[in-house]
Order: C-alpha cells, then sequence, then structure tokens
C-alpha cells in the first residue's frame, strides 16, 4: 500500500466549475425512509398520549393511569419480562459459549444459527399451540401441566423458547471477538480455566452480556403475540391491555389510554436502552 | 326490490366483515347469497371483534375496501350510530321494536343464550353452575375471550353473576364466582377454541348457544352438550348495519334483504339451522315460514329470558375493568 | 501464534507444555469442554425440539385419537378459508423477498457511505437501526395507522406492509452488516481503490460490498425470519398474512390440524433457508483467492 500512499485522501480533483453535494446527502434516503415509518409513527403516539379525544393538550391521560389495574400490568410486564430475560440470558449465554467454542464452519454451529434465526422470530399463534400440543391432556406428554397457564412463570417458559435463541444471535460475535491469543497467554502465564473466566474472560464480556439481557428484555416487553394467543381471557400484561383499549367490543374502546399506556412503555424500554447503549460503548472497546 | 337487485349485481362485490364460516352458519349464508345473486363476496377478518368492524371501516375509509355492512355487538352499534346509513328493510315489521333503531340505523339480526358447554362423558350431566366448583372440574372452565374486550365473555360472566342470585345491574356477583372458581383451580384463562377443545384443554365452555353446538365445536353430539341455566337465562342479540361510506351500497342493502328474508332459504331460516334465534323468529313462527325441524333443535330455555340493556353493559364493563383482573389471576 | 517457550525479558526457559490445539486449551480441557459441549447441545436440543415434535405429531394425527394422517398437510393448499391460505402464504413470501430487497438497497449503500464518508453520523445510524426493537411493535401499529390509511388510497395490497417490515428487520440487519463491514478493513481498501481511480460507486459496490457477502447474506436470513414470523402489525391493519392467517384458522376451525401442519411447514421451510444460505455464503467467500 505504499506506491498510492502520495494523495492525500485518494479523492478525486473536483471538476473545474463543478460542486460535488455535501457528503450527508447519502443518508437523506435512510433518513427519510426511517423518518416516515419510524419516527412518525412514534412521535404520533406520543403526541396522542397528550390529547384529549376532543382535542386539546392534556395530561389526564397519563395521570389516569395511575390505577392499581394499571399499576398492576406494568408490574406484570416487569416481572415477566425480568424473568425471561435474566432466564434467557444465562441460558442463551451458555448455549451460544458451547455453540462459539466449536469449528467455525461445523454443521452443528450452521445448525444452531439457523434455528436460531428462525426461532428467535418464532412466537404468537403457532408458539402456543406448539406448546399447547406439548402439555395438552390428549398429548400424553407433561401430562396435564397446568402450572404453564400461572402467570408469570407458565408464560415465561414460553418466552424463554424465543428468548434462548435471540441471546445466542446477539452474544455470540462477543464470544467469537474473545481472541485466541488471550486464552494462551493466561495458559502461558500460569492461569487456570477459573483464572481466565474470573480476570479475563468474565470482566471481557460483561457489558455485552447485560446489553445482550437488556435487548431481551425489551424483546420480552414488546411480545404481544404469544401472550394473546396463549391465555387471552386476562390482560397481564401492558401490550394486552393497548390490545384491549384498542378493540374492545364491549365498550371499553380508549384510544387515548391506548396511547397512554404505549407511552409509558416507551419510558420503559428508553430507560432500559439508554443503559444498553452505554453497555454496548464499553463492550465495543474490545472488539476494535 | 328488483331495481336493487339489479343495481348490486352491477357493483358485483360485497365486503363483509368478521363473520366466521361457524358463526351461526354464516359460510353457508355467505355461499347462498354468493350464488343466489352472483355476487362476489369478499369475507375480511373473520375473527376480528365488533369494534375493529369499526375500526375497519373507518381506516379503510375511501378505499374499495373497506367493510359494506357490519354485524356488531349492542354496546358498539349504540356508540357508533354516526357511521352508519339508516335502511329498512322489507320485513321490517316483523322485527321486534326492541331490537331495532327508529330510523334503522341498526337492526338486531339474531341472537341467543349464553350456555355452558361441556363434555358430558367426562363431567357427567351439568345441572347447575355451583357444580363447576366441584373437584372434578380441575383446570375445565374456560370462557371465550377476554370479558373487558369481548361481548361473549362478558355476558358469560353476567350468567354467572345472575344463577348466583346477582341483579344484571352489578357484575360483582360474577366476578366473585370466577374468584371461587380459581381458588379452586377450576379456571383455565386459555381462550376456548374448537382446538383447545379437540385438544382437552377447556372441556367446559361459557359461550353463547349457537357458538357451543356439538357442530360448530367439532364434537360428537352423542358426548357434548349444553346447559342454559333456570335462573339465568342470559339473551343477547346482534345487531346488522350498513357503512354509511360503503363502496358497494347497493350490495349492501341487498345482503341485508336477504338476511331479513323470511324465505324458506332465507338468512332468518339460515341463521336459525345455525343454532341461532333469529330476529324474526316469533313472527316467522305465527306466520309459519320459520323452519320447524331447525326451530325444534334449539336448547330448550326454561326461565325467563333477560337481556341487558345498554346501561347494564356499560356498567358491567366498567366493574370488569376495574377488578377482573384482580379477581382470577 | 507459536507456543512460547521461553519468557525473554526473565531470560528464564517457561516450564514446558502440553501442545496447545483449539482456543489455545490443553487436551484435557478441551475433553472438558466438549463434554459440556455435548450435554448442551443434548439438553438445549430436546428443550427446542419437544414442542416442535409435539406439532408435528398433533399435525399428523386423524380425526380418531391414533390413527395417522397427513390429511393436514394436504389441507395447506386446499383450505378455503374464508380467506384461503395459499393466498396468504403467497403474500407473505412475496412480501419476504419485497422487504429484503429494499431493505439492502436502502441500509447497505447507506452503511458503507456512512463508514467511510459520514463518520459522525454512525451513531445517529446505529441509534436509528435499534429504534425499532425499543418501540414496541404494537405501539409502533398504533402510529402507522394514519400513514397506512394513506398509503392505502394509492395501493390497498398488503405488499405495502413491505414499508413497515423494512424498520422492524432494521435491528437485526444491521448487526449482521456491521460485523461483516467492521471485520474488513473499509477505510484502507476504500483508500487503495481510490487511489488507482475507482469512483465512489465502484468503491461501495465492486470493493467493499462483496467482501461483506456473508453478512449480507446473514442479513437476508434474519430479515426472511422476521417477515414469516410477523404478526402484531399486519394484524391491527386488518391485513392478511400467514400468521394473521393462522391466528383466524386457530379461532375457527373445527379442526385445527391444519394449523398445526402450516406451522410445521413453515418452520422448516425458514430453516433449510437458513441453512442453505449459511452455505452458500461459505462457498461465495472460499471463491476468493
Amino acid at each position: 500500500m505504499t506506491a498510492a500512499a502520495t494523495t492525500e485522501t485518494g479523492a478525486r480533483p473536483p471538476r473545474a466549475g463543478r460542486r460535488s453535494a455535501p457528503t450527508w446527502v447519502g443518508t437523506v434516503p435512510f433518513l427519510a425512509y426511517t423518518g416516515v415509518f419510524l419516527l412518525l409513527p412514534t412521535g404520533i403516539v406520543i403526541w396522542n398520549a397528550f390529547r384529549r379525544p376532543t382535542g386539546g393538550f392534556t395530561f389526564s391521560n397519563i395521570s389516569a393511569l395511575n390505577t392499581s389495574a394499571v399499576r398492576t400490568l406494568f408490574v406484570g410486564s416487569l416481572e415477566l419480562c425480568v424473568i425471561s430475560a435474566l432466564i434467557g440470558a444465562v441460558l442463551g449465554a451458555i448455549l451460544a459459549y458451547a455453540v462459539a467454542s466449536g469449528r467455525q464452519d461445523g454443521v452443528v454451529r450452521r445448525l444452531y444459527l439457523a434455528g436460531s434465526g428462525v426461532l428467535a422470530q418464532f412466537g404468537g399463534v403457532t408458539l402456543a399451540f406448539a406448546f399447547l400440543a406439548t402439555i395438552g391432556p390428549t398429548s400424553g406428554i407433561l401430562f396435564h401441566a397446568s402450572w404453564f397457564y400461572d402467570f408469570p412463570w407458565g408464560i415465561a417458559l414460553i418466552y424463554i423458547y424465543f428468548q434462548i435463541p435471540l441471546m445466542v444471535l446477539v452474544f455470540l460475535p462477543a464470544i467469537d471477538g474473545l481472541k485466541v491469543q488471550w486464552r494462551e497467554a493466561a495458559e502461558n502465564l500460569g492461569g487456570s480455566t477459573w483464572h481466565y473466566w474470573r480476570y479475563i474472560g468474565g470482566p471481557l464480556l460483561t457489558p455485552a452480556f447485560l446489553g445482550a439481557t437488556l435487548l431481551l428484555f425489551a424483546n420480552a416487553l414488546s411480545a404481544y403475540a404469544t401472550i394473546v394467543a396463549w391465555e387471552d381471557q386476562i390482560a397481564y400484561v401492558v401490550p394486552q391491555q393497548i390490545g384491549v383499549a384498542l378493540i374492545s367490543e364491549v365498550g371499553l374502546v380508549n384510544f387515548n389510554q391506548a396511547d397512554a399506556l404505549a407511552f409509558g412503555m416507551i419510558v420503559m424500554v428508553v430507560i432500559v436502552m439508554s443503559g444498553y447503549f452505554l453497555l454496548q460503548r464499553r463492550a465495543a472497546r474490545w472488539q476494535r | 326490490m328488483s331495481k336493487l337487485v339489479a343495481a348490486a349485481k352491477k357493483e358485483g362485490t360485497l365486503n363483509v366483515i368478521a363473520l366466521p364460516a361457524d358463526w351461526a352458519n354464516y359460510g353457508t349464508i355467505i355461499k347462498d347469497f354468493a350464488a343466489k345473486y352472483g355476487i362476489k363476496v369478499n369475507s375480511i377478518a373473520p375473527d376480528d371483534s365488533s369494534a375493529q368492524e369499526v375500526t375497519q371501516i373507518q381506516q379503510k375509509n375511501g378505499t374499495s375496501l373497506a367493510a359494506d355492512v357490519l354485524d356488531v355487538g349492542g354496546s358498539v352499534a349504540t356508540a357508533n350510530t354516526s357511521l352508519f346509513a339508516p335502511y329498512e328493510v322489507a320485513t321490517w315489521s316483523s322485527i321486534p321494536a326492541g331490537l331495532k333503531e327508529s330510523t334503522g340505523l341498526y337492526v338486531g339480526d339474531y341472537g341467543g343464550y349464553m350456555s355452558v358447554g361441556y363434555n358430558s362423558a367426562k363431567f357427567g350431566t351439568i345441572t347447575s353452575l355451583s357444580q363447576l366448583l366441584g373437584s372434578k372440574f380441575k383446570s375445565a372452565v374456560a370462557l371465550n375471550g377476554n370479558p373487558t374486550e369481548a361481548n361473549a365473555a362478558l355476558n358469560g360472566v353476567m350468567m354467572a353473576n345472575l344463577a348466583e342470585g346477582g341483579s344484571p345491574s352489578s357484575i360483582a356477583d360474577g366476578v366473585a364466582f370466577f374468584h371461587k372458581l380459581k381458588t379452586a383451580g377450576n379456571y383455565v384463562p386459555v381462550q376456548a377454541t374448537p382446538a383447545t377443545i379437540k385438544a382437552g384443554t377447556t372441556p367446559v365452555v361459557f359461550n353463547w348457544d349457537y357458538l357451543n353446538t356439538a357442530a360448530v365445536v367439532g364434537q360428537p353430539a352423542s358426548t357434548w352438550k349444553i346447559y342454559i341455566p333456570d335462573n339465568a337465562t342470559l339473551g343477547g342479540f346482534y345487531f346488522q348495519a350498513i357503512n354509511k361510506n360503503a363502496p358497494h351500497p347497493a350490495a349492501a342493502r341487498l345482503w341485508e334483504e336477504f338476511l331479513f328474508s323470511q324465505a324458506s332459504v332465507g338468512g332468518q331460516n339460515l341463521w336459525l339451522q345455525g343454532g341461532a334465534r333469529p330476529s324474526e323468529q316469533a313472527a316467522m313462527t305465527s306466520n309459519g315460514s320459520i323452519n320447524k325441524t331447525a326451530a325444534a333443535a334449539l336448547p330448550p330455555v326454561m326461565g325467563t329470558p333477560i337481556f341487558l340493556t345498554q346501561a347494564q353493559a356499560t356498567a358491567a364493563a366498567t366493574y370488569l375493568a376495574a377488578n377482573w383482573a384482580k379477581a382470577v389471576s | 501464534m507459536a507456543a512460547v517457550n521461553e519468557i525473554p525479558a526473565l531470560g528464564v526457559p517457561a516450564e514446558p507444555q502440553a501442545p496447545q490445539g483449539v482456543r489455545g486449551l490443553r487436551a484435557s480441557q478441551r475433553r472438558r469442554l466438549n463434554a459440556f459441549r455435548y450435554v448442551a447441545f443434548t439438553i438445549f436440543g430436546l428443550f427446542f425440539l419437544l414442542p416442535l415434535f409435539a406439532m408435528i405429531r398433533f399435525s399428523l394425527e386423524g380425526s380418531k385419537p391414533g390413527t395417522w394422517s397427513v390429511a393436514a398437510w394436504k389441507q395447506i393448499a386446499s383450505y378455503q378459508g374464508p380467506p384461503p391460505l395459499l393466498p396468504a402464504i403467497e403474500i407473505t413470501l412475496e412480501l419476504a423477498v419485497i422487504t429484503s430487497l429494499v431493505m439492502l438497497v436502502l441500509v447497505v449503500p447507506t452503511m458503507i457511505w456512512v463508514k467511510l464518508r459520514v463518520q459522525w453520523f454512525s451513531r445517529v445510524l446505529e441509534f436509528l437501526c435499534l429504534l425499532p426493537l425499543t418501540i414496541p411493535a404494537i405501539v409502533l401499529v398504533v402510529g402507522l395507522a394514519p400513514i397506512y390509511n394513506r398509503i392505502e388510497r394509492y395501493n390497498v395490497s398488503a405488499l405495502m406492509l413491505f414499508w413497515a417490515y423494512v424498520i422492524l428487520a432494521l435491528p437485526y440487519a444491521y448487526r449482521a452488516l456491521t460485523a461483516g463491514l467492521t471485520a474488513m478493513d473499509a477505510t484502507t481498501l476504500s483508500e487503495a481503490a481510490r487511489s488507482l481511480g475507482a469512483r465512489w460507486f465502484t468503491v461501495m459496490f465492486r470493493v467493499i460490498a462483496p467482501n461483506m457477502w456473508q453478512a449480507i447474506l446473514n442479513a437476508l436470513m434474519l430479515t426472511v425470519a422476521l417477515v414469516l414470523g410477523e404478526f402484531t402489525i399486519a394484524y391491527p391493519l386488518t391485513y392478511v398474512n400467514l400468521q394473521v392467517e393462522l391466528f383466524s384458522i386457530s379461532r375457527n376451525t373445527v379442526n385445527a390440524g391444519v394449523l398445526f401442519s402450516a406451522s410445521a411447514a413453515t418452520l422448516l421451510v425458514a430453516f433449510a433457508l437458513l441453512l442453505i444460505l449459511s452455505y452458500v455464503g461459505r462457498r461465495l467467500r472460499r471463491g476468493r483467492p
């Protein structure tokens, strides 16, 4: 790379009389797209959370959330998300390590990665019915495990089914990033496996692990189709109540409540994702 | 009428919404209408709730995809009259006054009574709701949906309410009954569908009687029975309405004429065959146009039927919104 | 990196070490690791396969318990609904293709351009790409409703869902593409190409992008899997795609066997697709000198 290094940046000299567009113009298509289909809907939801049905600004939608029923919903969401995120993260990390420590091109790795890609999106009706087939009385397997309908542990197990693959997808690159040389160096200096994990591997992976856990938390928070398909006679979590507020046919439709609840969810997730971004900054230091 | 038929045929299409094929025989009704008039029927979103129907016509307003006609529960009908077009069918006078809005904005089309469907081979015969609290019914009893969301579920709780001695103005006893069910371990929060009944997850179901027939549920008639309590005969009707901005207005009106026709192959008798009670049943019984075999096959109703008024339904919904989740979770 | 037999600074010979194999482990450690891997794969494999087997078994059951029949699988093609199942499958597959293409065309050039020329924007890009994971789909769809109302004046087809699906796929695609982009030294490559006289277009599409083939395929795989499983946006907007159709079937059909067979078929097809793509990626990579 030395012969051509004389050019400063390799840029072509501009043609005489023609000014090229500023470089940020290249980001315009992306900005426009996400602006219309991501930022605008979010803005609409937040805007409507503070509007009265007849127009006019108000805080009453938000303050109307302060009932014991709604508080129970948020607590329920929190419980379910924390449980499924923590258990999914730990189990997923173990599985990711098992996959990562094999051959890079091996069949097992490919199978588990392909499987994770599919199962991470596998939710809703199909997942609920897969579990119905597994535990239903006529299936013969796990006969009459009616604790599956308990909240939150039963549905948490079902959430874990797609949380673990997501964890594998998200955390595997971090484990891959642990350079072999570091393990060798630890060995050379007389360290044992435990030493390696305690002083090198653990601290390096912790930010990525925590970040991935937060991602799992956000994922569980927004899951809607699965719990609706599984047990829909009671609204346990906030997304279900948003659904009720949108489609109730007994007169409880309340678009402003739906928007206010949605705003509450956005606040919850913003807090979680800020933590994720901070942790990603720390983790990225080692992935240069 | 012939002008209406000609105009409808010219439009050539009809958009209906939220009409599952096995709900009160709608599958056959749609097929027969399409065959009779040569009009293509688009059945949109069969699983939608009444509120979703209203949302759909608002969202798709101005496009050719908006639903032309709606079949909605009472609360939704009264709350959205500004979206409907008034229309009085030919058989207007045969419809009881309590079941129609005076200018024809919405009209009661069919109804049924809240019932308990159950597997009699497993549970014997049910003669009172309090039996459901027994240990035989562990993890067996389910509603058809969320009472704060679905009409059928709300009425299920109300039926329990009446059976426990409560009054239609307050659903508290019904919620307490389900709380007792939950404490006894007999309540299953899974929404009952034919698939869950087949899997054995929800062998006892609270639902409208026309949805609890063995044919609809997919169980053999020898083992699947329906029970309607004498002391809690809770009836409910659904209502037809025409979208004010229907993309196919003539077809919409022709559809209503078909549904309310008293002919032996008309809508009213077809609903009867589906196990539902058509709104013109009284008039048709007196003038003999009713399908007698189908009428005889309806589950017997012993007690005095009760129908919730709008105010009672709203009060029930409000109480449920605050107390349902707490009671059964 | 060769095993070190001497610690240079101290001039002291290191203790003789057993030869180190994969990932710098000794043989005994390797054996322990392998045992752990086998146990882990077995347990996790069972956990994931059990519900899938139960689903497939349910789909093969005949009308009487104890009999078997493939009727449910044949019904995938013949299920009439309403609405019929095959068109829903078609629409979903078409959506998968369109969404993947749009996503690639939108995101890959932007990412490369940002990496090479607009570095300060990369934070914003990352934020925007991860935002869809933050905003729950059920919330997003509430805000998308009026936008789709406008879209429907021009085109009522369910294929219009792709506008929203690209957004949903952004986080997964972004992660996959970033992994590929950072694995190569894009700046050096582009400088080299530019100094040889290449224009920016050539740099982006004939130098950088081909080096990211694996990552691009990864992103495609994840997008397709996402579209096949998507429900929460389509359902409230009253579009019919595969998952909405399955939901409808689950509520309304007496014999729900087709529900299980269609779900199992979707999973198997998606899995096969992802597996094939991962092998294609390897071949393309191997092709480079």
